[in-house]
């Protein structure tokens, strides 16, 4: 029964970091219909961050909690702003071509920011620091790790004030509603532009803060987490069914726990295996995705 | 007075398509103006260069607001345009289907209003107090159409005429000077129809509006509106009052065809 509640939060903890991933899949998706294959690169750019950011606060004597509010601030806006100016430069000249160029400009632009940070950086795996504490109280605790409760308790608040954000603020309803009718949007006074952009800053802050825990936990990051990452989350936005925000939540932890299970029970060699098998055969019987509406074509 | 829309020799061209072509039409201060034609004539197109959503291939258009200096609207986009003060409700409904009533009305108040992500996130006085203002306009204008026992329905949900009516309020809720009409009594049944023909009226009035529609309904045209233009393949072929309109030869033939004459 220990060996099942470890899995069990292992597996969460992993679904957490790939739900915080996925809400921004999904969001981009949800209004303007584009896969920003980019998006990994925004979790990975993150981590980095932080890692620089942390690295030189400690030297200054920072510390504990402050260390790790202070760096993850820094490596949010960080990216907040890389995923600004990446729908500027590669997805705002596109927005009235075909579909297919958006999508070729964004694995353009996800192959250019990971030999960027490889040319920038290093090609090598970096230590990550620490930056969660122990807790006291989880001396005795062997089931979950300190980090791992973090990850869980930020990925629930972050998902609840989205949430909060998208029903009952005016961006949020502005956002709804250019997903549903752009034109129609844009003719009661929405500026569309702006709450595009807005999107891509909420999609990039979250992958951020998923960047900084997930690393600061593993304890080490190189270029190209942001791919593998990048495409388990994209995994779970379709699995939950894209374009849905709790549909990506609840397939970034199924996915987390069939991977957990998985890897505890069989063998660690099949972890992707199952993921993606499990993708497959929730498409074939639910293509839509768990939670997804079968979308009839607009006329 | 200066007319509050100002159009003159508006020309809409798609490819070798010539689709509006040297229109001239004018809607002044608290008018009711109607725009009628067959179908295909060019009205939804001529609506769409005024709306910013075409960008016409040639002529002038020019809004004065009434307590703004003029303005010429040709290059503006759509958001840009309801900002100054047009709005318009479409001929096919389209709401926000998945919104509630008051949601839909709402978003018509964003471009009125300003708090944005990090207002949203620390809700200080401001922001709390201009989401209730948001709240009380929107069901102000729910109130004039009789729609205020539907405010958390989804719009989906609402009977036709009912929807109908959701659109003119959301139009209404952006503080427009000017409403464009496609079409509000398609699909409406004739008693529909007269409440419609009353409530419009009744907007304009209470709202200090100028009103211009397109209407294929021949009876609320004739007892609404003040003066009338008729487009036929993209050409302005009569205007006037609705008498002379309807005495006019030339709206005769394109609606009925040619008489032949033994």
């Amino acid at each position: 029964m220990e060996y099942f509640l470890e899995l069990f939060f292992g597996g969460l903890t992993r679904g957490s970091i790939y739900a915080l991933i996925a809400l921004g899949y999904t969001m981009v998706y949800g209004i303007i219909e584009l896969i920003n294959f980019a998006h990994g690169e925004i979790y990975m750019i993150g981590a980095f961050t932080a890692l620089i950011a942390a690295s030189a606060l400690a030297m200054l004597g920072m510390d504990g909690w402050s260390l790790l509010a202070l760096s993850g601030v820094i490596a949010i806006i960080y990216s907040a702003a890389y995923g600004f100016t990446i729908e500027k430069i590669a997805y705002k000249p596109l927005r009235k071509a075909q579909r297919l160029s958006p999508l070729i400009s964004a694995i353009g632009m996800s192959i250019f920011l990971q030999n960027y940070v490889l040319l920038a950086q290093t090609s090598d795996f970096l230590s990550f620091p620490a930056l969660i504490d122990e807790f006291s109280f989880m001396e005795n605790v062997t089931i979950i790790g300190s980090a791992e409760l973090v990850i869980i308790i930020t990925t629930a608040v972050a998902t609840a004030i989205l949430t909060l954000f998208i029903k009952f603020t005016r961006m949020g309803r502005a956002m709804r509603a250019v997903a549903q009718d752009k034109t129609m949007a844009m003719l009661l006074g929405v500026n569309v532009n702006r709450v595009i952009s807005a999107t891509f800053i909420i999609g990039s802050a979250l992958a951020a803060v998923g960047g900084v825990l997930i690393s600061s936990q593993i304890g080490q990051i190189n270029f190209y987490i942001g791919f593998i990452a990048g495409i388990k989350a994209f995994t779970a936005a379709v699995l939950g069914g894209i374009g849905s925000i709790p549909g990506a939540v609840l397939g970034g932890l199924v996915l987390g726990w069939t991977e957990s299970f998985a890897t505890g029970y069989i063998s660690s060699d099949y972890e992707d295996v199952f993921a993606f098998g499990l993708l497959v055969f929730i498409l074939i019987f639910r293509p839509a995705g768990i939670l997804g509406k079968a979308s009839s074509e607009k006329v | 007075m200066q007319p509050v829309l100002d159009v003159k020799k508006l020309t809409m061209d798609f490819g070798g398509l010539r689709a509006l072509e040297g229109i001239d039409l004018q809607v002044n201060r608290g008018e009711i103006v109607a725009l009628i034609g067959p179908n295909g004539a060019g009205k939804t197109t001529f609506f769409n260069c005024i709306t910013g959503i075409y960008e016409p291939s040639g002529g002038d258009m020019i809004i004065n607001p009434p307590d703004k200096p003029a303005k010429r609207i040709n290059k503006l986009k759509p958001n840009t345009v309801t900002e100054s003060g047009l709005a318009r409700t479409f001929q096919n409904i389209r709401l926000f289907q998945k919104m509630t009533v008051l949601e839909n009305v709402m978003v018509a108040r964003h471009c009125r209003t300003r708090s944005g992500i990090l207002g949203a996130i620390f809700r200080g006085t401001k922001t709390c107090a201009e989401e209730q203002e948001m709240v009380d306009f929107s069901y102000r204008m729910l109130e004039k159409v009789g729609l205020e026992g539907y405010v958390n329905d989804l719009a989906q949900e609402l009977p036709y005429g009912a929807q109908r009516r959701l659109e003119i309020a959301r139009a209404m809720a952006t503080e427009p000077f000017l409403l464009l009409l496609d079409e509000p009594a398609a699909g409406m049944n004739p008693r529909e129809t007269r409440e419609l023909d009353a409530l419009i009226t009744r907007i304009r009035d209470e709202e200090n509006l100028s009103i211009l529609l397109i209407e294929h309904d021949m009876k609320l045209v004739m007892s609404i509106s003040q003066r009338i233009y008729v487009l036929d393949y993209g050409k302005m072929i009569a205007r006037g009052t609705p008498a002379e309109v309807a005495a006019d030869p030339n709206v005769v033939k394109a609606y009925l065809g040619e008489t032949f004459d033994a």
